[in-house]
């Protein structure tokens, strides 16, 4: 359902500071797949998910999601298709908003904005379904200003409006990590339980190998943009931790091995 | 200060106010430093001059001159927005331009609008005095100005304006176009202050192109005097408290200007550092207070 194809991006490309982000990196997503992404810090995995979101355009490479090529689309225009949920709970939600305005503006992610009303009556009520799901109490505070919630409800509450309108693509970049761990518990087993309600196809980075495994049903890694690992079904679910840890040191240990041959 | 004077200043004030309401829109929500205003206030005042002399409706020379004033604001925008020219520098170089244009539009550097036909004559027409007729306007306009700033600020477009003042990534992550957010919202601020220019022109019986010199400073003392004193909870209560502090800024220079200590007076050249006192005051204000109530 998601073509990612020969995509390549360099940062800085031409100054001595040139970072080749993606290396000619190739993926194949099927409709309703759960991908944990994971890799060494500059691995590329947040580079991948905002090409995918358009962040930037690319220097090559084609995407496609679904029949539409969405290589050129602006950021905006690929938001009718893809919903993410930033690092920093900051960034999904607006503070001086109220969370009930907050979630109209979720409400019409991909329409058109006319001058109808922007918070209307018959939309409260499923504003208030919606966050009576979570358990934070919010749904009684719907004219709260968002900027006076804590980081973890105001996390809970992008991802609750990342899929008020249910996207084709889910983008979750490390989602849960400035968290506090039992915040990031509460909000990844909502994560679970939201992606498996609407089936949403989905992207998850993560530092955490035991959740790479549990979750999803598919794991690549990434190193030096390029994707080095990619498991998927009985698998995956056999992986251990171990597993992991020693491809990352593996890839590791030949940058160490190249580096020397360079060196001598 | 007598009761002329008073009335005069309140009249500016509401008149003004609707060029605060354009500055509050563009400094507050699109957090937009836009100095784009000192050139829309004279233009909107030159587009209705030459609109009433060649014989056009003055209430139709009001729309003329507010459309100009969109103009020039979403040229400023689309600098900013694709060109990547930072906000200020790009609403210096369109403020620069329309000097020139300003004066290319009224064929000099003034025009005179001495017993031409005003927005006021139907009021004057029916015995109202002229001072007066013209508050009266000025209150109409600008609390129609209010209103409609209110609904729209509520309004589904509104809040994406709001949002983009707010947080550019969350909107744009929502499927918003904020270029387009910031170049409708650039233009309407300008269409606002172009409209107030234009009712001031119409008002002193003349446009001039160096009515517009300082509108970005009495425009942010408004605004700033305004939050202060009435507050700003909400936003409802932020646009109405713009409006106020102009009328609250145009009455203490008002009461300056008229201020007589032992021979000592201010003179007309003083009104730039009264503004600047005006505007620190109202800064420290908060902090002061803060203080004493905290001892």
């Amino acid at each position: 359902m998601i073509t990612v194809d020969h995509c390549t991006k360099y940062f800085h490309r031409g100054s001595v500071n040139e970072v080749l982000a993606l290396n000619d990196i190739g993926l194949q997503v099927a409709g309703g797949d759960f991908i944990t992404v994971i890799g060494s810090n500059g691995a590329g995995k947040s580079t991948l998910l905002n090409a995918l979101a358009g962040s930037f355009l690319l220097d090559s490479g084609t995407i496609t999601i679904g029949n539409l090529n969405i290589t050129r689309w602006p950021e905006y225009k690929r938001a009718k298709l893809i919903a993410r949920v930033f690092q920093d709970p900051l960034l999904g939600t607006c503070p001086s908003a109220t969370i009930e305005q907050n979630m109209a503006l979720a409400l019409r992610r991909g329409k058109r904005r006319g001058l109808g009303i922007g918070v209307r009556a018959g939309d409260r009520e499923l504003f208030a379904t919606e966050l009576a799901k979570i358990g934070l109490g919010l749904e009684t505070r719907l004219q709260d200003r968002v900027g006076l919630l804590s980081g973890g409800q105001r996390q809970a509450l992008t991802m609750l409006m990342a899929t008020l309108v249910r996207p084709e693509v889910l983008l979750l970049d490390e989602h849960i990590a400035a968290l506090d761990p039992k915040t990031a518990g509460q909000i990844l087993s909502l994560t679970r339980e939201i992606v498996a309600e609407q089936g949403l196809t989905t992207l998850m980075i993560t530092h955490n190998m035991k959740h790479a495994i549990e979750f999803g049903n598919r794991l690549i890694m990434l190193h030096q943009g390029r994707i080095i690992l990619d498991v998927s079904g009985e698998r995956k679910s056999g992986l251990s931790v171990d597993d992991l840890l020693h491809q990352f040191y593996k890839v590791q240990g030949e940058e160490l091995a190249n580096d020397s041959m360079l060196l001598t | 200060m007598t009761i002329y004077a008073a009335i005069g200043a309140l009249e500016q004030g509401l008149v003004y106010g609707i060029m605060v309401i354009g500055v509050y829109l563009t400094f507050r929500i699109l957090d937009f430093p836009d100095l784009t205003v000192d050139g829309s206030l004279p233009l909107g005042a030159a587009i209705s001059a030459v609109a009433i002399t060649s014989g056009l409706n003055p209430y139709l020379s009001l729309l003329c001159a507010a459309i100009g004033g969109f103009a020039a604001g979403a040229v400023t925008a689309v600098l900013n927005t694709k060109f990547k020219i930072l906000h200020l520098l790009a609403s210096i170089l369109t403020m620069i331009a329309l000097y020139s244009i300003n004066i290319r539009i009224m064929g000099g550097p003034n025009t005179a609008l001495i017993g031409s036909a005003t927005v006021f004559d139907p009021l004057i027409a029916l015995g109202i005095p002229p001072h007066l007729a013209s508050l009266a306007v000025f209150s109409l306009i600008s609390l129609v100005i209010m209103g409609g700033m209110i609904w729209f600020l509520k309004t589904e477009f509104g809040q994406a304006v709001l949002a983009t003042g707010d947080n550019a990534q969350m909107i744009i992550s929502q499927g918003v176009n904020t270029h387009l957010i910031i170049i409708v919202g650039v233009g309407l601020s300008n269409a606002l202050v172009a409209l107030s220019g234009a009712l001031i022109a119409q008002n002193q019986g003349a446009a001039d192109v160096g009515m517009g010199i300082g509108t970005i400073i009495a425009g942010l003392a408004s605004v700033i005097v305004g939050e202060t004193v009435f507050g700003s909870s909400s936003i409802a209560r932020a646009i109405v408290a713009a409006v106020l502090g102009s009328v609250v800024y145009r009455l203490a220079i008002a009461l300056a200007l008229g201020l007589d200590l032992g021979g000592f007076t201010f003179s007309p050249s003083d009104l730039n550092l009264i503004t600047a006192l005006l505007v620190i005051g109202a800064l420290i204000a908060p902090n002061i207070k803060k203080k004493l109530l905290a001892q």
